[in-house]
């Protein structure tokens, strides 16, 4: 029996990389659909995300699931190798709330200190720093988030692990180092270590010059990046 | 021996999230002990228990807190699995409930609180962006109720009926206090029948605060935001 499993993504969006990466953990095959976020979007994803008309989309057996974490949960409960959730529900339900504070609270947070106007920025560097330290308290000492393994909240925060770093080289801030958060910190290169994971993440070098043209785009007008 | 399926709920009457948490408990026939947070004055439990954002709503089972209802609501379902079951089987199916639940959370209800929260023209702007997604919700729940049929009773209640009354339940209130339309039969007749479906059920009636209660807490927060913002 074949099964069709497409994901739409967009090569820099840590949130179609999560989905990608839950795929590989569990050695799904998949076909592999780019989208034009910025100036270009299929009529397909506009189909399949009428509501958002965002990526990720995971398109399974011609049914489309919308939002990374939506999908993430739909990835786990359908391909059963590789759990990236506990199975006790006390631990299932700290995982979704690790990961929800990374969506809710700590990624909006890290990328408006990221980006902030000079006069805003001491306070967004604050708010980003207080998430980091719940994160690093969250950690606890284990190798990942996960435990043993990476699992749901790993995924979820791979925007720490690999695109934080980048975006503090492009704009020459630092939020996330070894000596304010060392297990984070330690962290993030575990992650990155992986072999499943280094497979799913954008090239760095693409990354880079994309937030440099960012902030170059920028200085010439405050409106959002067109490439 | 010991306390075997000890529950407690740290919540606050006008709180939606502390509602939704409340009415699942009721609703699965799981006894819990209830215990009302002045918002003011966090008690050293809120704080012990969720150290990450200290709020309410927190469910404490066996000693053990969960934080963030919509996390509850699911470990709600997990452990109890007893009618009703908060999220269907199928994972497909379940996938569709959480996209919709998040969409109700994470969009209506905060262009809802811009509403509550601002005056002139911002307020008409959110009003405007509330009445277009209330809009595509009526299109969306097309695929909960095909035939336009509305049957919920108390075995079949699930996570997006729940959220949905915790925001609109008492549209009645937030239409009064604002001054403006916001469930209109004529415009969005499935959340309307939806809405009215959820709160005939008698455990919901039960459960709601009195009208005055709640429209003096809605004034009351309208009132203070829009001094602050003024400021």
């Amino acid at each position: 029996m074949s099964e069709e499993v497409k994901v739409f993504g967009a090569w820099g969006s840590p949130f179609s990389r999560r989905v990608e990466l839950a795929l590989r953990l569990k050695g799904v095959q998949y076909e592999y659909i780019e989208e034009d976020i910025f100036n270009n979007k299929s009529p397909l994803l506009l189909k399949y995300n009428p509501v958002h008309k965002k990526v990720p989309v995971l398109l399974h057996n011609g049914k489309p699931i919308a939002e990374s974490l939506v999908i993430l949960e739909y990835i786990e409960e359908t391909w059963k190798s590789n759990p990236i959730l506990p199975e006790d529900p006390y631990d299932k339900a700290m995982a979704r709330f690790w990961a929800k504070f990374l969506d809710d609270k700590c990624l909006p947070a890290l990328w408006k200190a990221g980006w902030s106007p000079e006069n805003e920025r001491e306070k967004a560097v604050e708010e980003a720093c207080e998430c980091l330290k719940t994160l690093e308290g969250a950690l606890n000492g284990k190798r990942f988030f996960g435990g043993a393994t990476v699992g749901l909240v790993d995924i979820a925060a791979n925007f720490i692990a690999h695109w934080l770093g980048i975006i503090q080289e492009a704009t020459g801030h630092e939020l996330l180092s070894a000596e304010k958060f060392p297990h984070l910190f330690k962290w993030t290169d575990e992650f990155v270590s992986c072999s499943i994971v280094k497979e799913s993440l954008p090239p760095r070098d693409k990354l880079l010059a994309f937030f440099k043209d960012r902030i170059a785009g920028a200085m010439d007008a405050p409106t959002e990046a067109s490439k | 021996m010991g306390e075997e399926n000890k529950v407690i709920l740290h919540g606050m009457w006008a709180s939606p999230f502390s509602k939704r948490v409340e009415l699942a408990l009721k609703l699965k026939g799981i006894p819990f002990e209830y215990v009302e947070e002045d918002l003011k004055n966090k008690s050293a439990e809120i704080l012990h228990y969720n150290p990450v954002h200290k709020k309410i709503p927190v469910l404490v089972h066996n000693g053990k807190p969960i934080a963030e209802s919509l996390v509850i609501l699911e470990y709600i379902d997990e452990t109890w699995k007893n009618n009703p079951r908060f999220l269907p089987q199928d994972p497909y199916k379940r996938a569709r409930v959480r996209f919709w639940t998040s969409f109700v959370q994470q969009h209506l209800f905060e262009t809802m609180f811009t509403v509550v929260k601002t005056d002139g023209e911002a307020q008409e702007k959110a009003v405007k962006e509330l009445l277009e997604k209330l809009q595509v919700l009526e299109e969306g729940i097309k695929e909960f109720f095909p035939d336009g049929n509305i049957c919920i009773d108390s075995n079949n209640v699930g996570l997006l009926d729940l959220v949905l009354l915790s925001v609109f339940g008492p549209y009645n209130v937030q239409e009064e206090v604002l001054g403006i339309k916001i469930i209109d039969m004529e415009k969005t007749p499935l959340v309307y029948s939806w809405l009215r479906a959820i709160n005939q059920l008698p455990l919901v009636k039960e459960s709601i605060p009195p009208h005055d209660k709640l429209a003096a807490v809605l004034k009351f927060m309208r009132e203070n935001a829009l001094k602050s913002s003024s400021a």
